[in-house]
């Protein structure tokens, strides 16, 4: 007999509002799936398996029905009022915020619960999921292997079948690349399109927050709830008209471009491999592909690796032992606090891109290194324009390999930064991207559960506020690629 | 790339304080990562004008109406240290 916890958050939330299943019923068996948790996905639960007051409020319009009771786990750096929300870090140890942010408060509005936070890399920075001091979150496919970062936490929650869907956010790809390294959907909206108010701030220039489901019909359904302007947040945009559910079954007359600089070098063969399968299923499902160029891809991690840790630093001048969050002080002076505190709360990998942050925006090399990545920024984002002249959608691995080691990559930050190659172009360029599982690579490697391989991600990119459309095309190749994640749910559940 | 003085410099700025055992590891990922990032100044980029935003929004104001703020409790309440009404902190002369 099936499970509650078998059905998608679509599947739920229609059952719920027919009455053939209870809300109570579907928190309890996702509370205790995620209580049993072996792979460190939560920094969060709550006490009692029952949805919280706030979270099953009659109030709300709209399609309201289709999320009512379907629990949400949101990562850790969101601001849940009077829940921890520690954003990965020593620092924020035990911070219980006074107020929740947007995109989750419209979540829950809208008859979501809250299942639980997740874990994450330290203040989002990480590719891999060990920056968290909360311990790293194994990859429910191979525990010896990362889940990908930095929202770890919540992809791993999703693959596993611990929590229906889940909120992340993506700043270089830490929606995207966990989504594709688990084996999920993940999609990080346009720029401005979801409210960044209570997203404890890495880089606010790139930072937005996105869904992260076992299918991109999920993901449709929970962004259309996240979207729209808030004036807590001066760079959220109304959403031009409504996100429809996808329905698209064929591809025809759509153009998908592949830049041959996201899609040679660099990329694993078996990644190479699964995305040009994945590209011939696209061409039978009537798309035609077009080779597109993107000139200054190549320069994006660059651009990127000034402007998000010139963004941090900033940012995280916050965290200074005065108002929350931890205090370290010897008896020292106000400075003396100040560098105690952040000494003791700050982990290794957020030291070291607050350091590259501020030596980037010093006196004599802010020149050389800030001023020209944001001139870097600009040619990126001319060179999307052209493509989107030439094609409708434009297509990449998510990552360049499949899920990788525990502590494969930590000794070498730029080995790790390389991860983010094929996801930070479209977030310095502001536009919307979805990952969609393609199939498995590694099997030649007797990789994966039974030998068979670890998921692989496709990539697909489209204009500013084209999200319906990449959601309509998303949906039609993940019908073609049949894409089976139950296999590691169920094991993980047993 | 960057010497063990400048990371000195670079922490002091940011507020950090290096263990010995650090300074090193620190200036040699830091020069890697400036290496390659330094890539981008091979780029002609004459003319080109900076991003910082990729979203153009302009002239968007609000009506300037008083409205309420955190109960001063509320937001003393995840502090560390509290006097009377405000944050306790230790004197900058101690």
């Amino acid at each position: 007999m099936s499970e509650p916890t078998d059905l998608t958050a679509a599947q739920a939330a229609r059952a719920i509002a027919a009455a053939e299943l209870s809300a109570d019923e579907l928190f309890a068996a996702y509370h205790a799936r995620a209580c049993a948790d072996r792979l460190n996905c939560f920094t969060w639960l709550p006490d009692e398996p029952a949805p919280s007051a706030s979270g099953s409020s009659e109030s709300g319009t709209g399609h309201t029905d289709a999320v009512r009771g379907v629990p949400l786990a949101v990562k850790d750096l969101f601001c849940t009022e009077g829940i921890p929300s520690q954003s990965g870090s020593k620092i924020l140890e035990g911070y219980r915020p006074p107020y929740t942010a947007t995109a989750v408060q419209r979540l829950q509005a809208a008859g979501a619960p809250l299942l639980g936070k997740t874990n994450q890399d330290e203040f989002a920075m990480g590719s891999s999921n060990e920056n968290s001091a909360y311990g790293p979150v194994l990859n429910p496919w191979d525990p010896a292997r990362v889940p990908g970062g930095s929202s770890g936490g919540s992809a791993a929650a999703v693959a596993a079948g611990l929590a229906p869907w889940a909120l992340g956010t993506d700043t270089g790809g830490s929606i995207r690349q966990p989504a594709a390294l688990c084996g999920i959907v993940g999609l990080k909206p346009t720029y401005g399109a979801v409210s960044r108010y209570g997203m404890i701030a890495f880089a606010s220039s790139l930072d937005q927050a996105g869904p992260l489901t076992r299918d991109v019909t999920d993901a449709a359904l929970m962004l259309r709830q996240m979207v729209g302007r808030d004036r807590r947040d001066a760079t959220s945009l109304d959403f031009p008209g409504e996100i429809a559910l996808p329905g698209a079954e064929r591809l025809d007359g759509v153009r998908l471009g592949v830049p041959e600089e996201l899609t040679g070098e660099g990329i694993e063969g078996g990644v190479l491999a699964a995305f040009q399968a994945g590209l011939a299923q696209a061409e039978a499902l009537g798309a035609t592909i077009e080779s597109v160029r993107l000139p200054h891809a190549p320069h994006a991690l660059s651009a990127y690796y000034i402007v998000a840790p010139a963004e941090c630093s900033s940012n995280l001048a916050r965290f200074d032992g005065v108002r929350y969050g931890l205090r370290v002080s010897d008896g020292g002076d106000l400075t003396g606090m100040y560098i105690d505190t952040r000494h003791d709360g700050f982990g290794a990998e957020v030291k070291r891109r607050v350091m590259l942050g501020t030596y980037v925006l010093s006196s004599g090399y802010y020149d050389a290194y800030y001023a020209r990545a944001q001139r870097v920024r600009t040619k990126i984002v001319e060179d999307f324009a052209a493509a989107f002249a030439a094609c409708d959608l434009i297509v990449t691995p998510t990552a360049p390999t499949i899920a990788f080691e525990l502590g494969e990559k930590t000794g070498d930050p730029l080995a790790m930064y390389l991860n983010d190659f094929c996801t930070v172009p479209m977030s310095l360029a502001g536009i919307p991207a979805i990952s969609i599982p393609c199939g498995l690579s590694g099997s030649e490697r007797g990789l994966g559960p039974g030998g068979a391989g670890l998921p692989v991600g496709f990539q697909l990119a489209g204009p500013a506020f084209s999200e319906t459309r990449l959601l309509d095309a998303a949906y039609a190749l993940e019908r073609a690629f049949a894409f089976d994640g139950s296999p590691v749910r169920a094991r993980v559940g047993a | 790339m960057i010497d063990r003085e400048q990371v000195l410099h670079v922490a002091r700025l940011a507020r950090l304080r290096l263990a010995e055992e650090e300074i090193e590891p620190m200036a040699s990922q830091l020069s890697a990562v400036l290496e390659h990032v330094a890539r981008i100044g091979e780029l002609d980029l004459d003319g080109v004008a900076p991003s910082t935003h990729v979203v153009e929004v302009s002239g968007r104001l609000r009506a300037d109406e008083p409205e309420p703020c955190l109960p001063r409790e509320v937001a003393l309440a995840q502090a560390p240290a509290v006097r009377d009404d405000g944050f306790l902190v230790p004197s900058p002369q101690a």
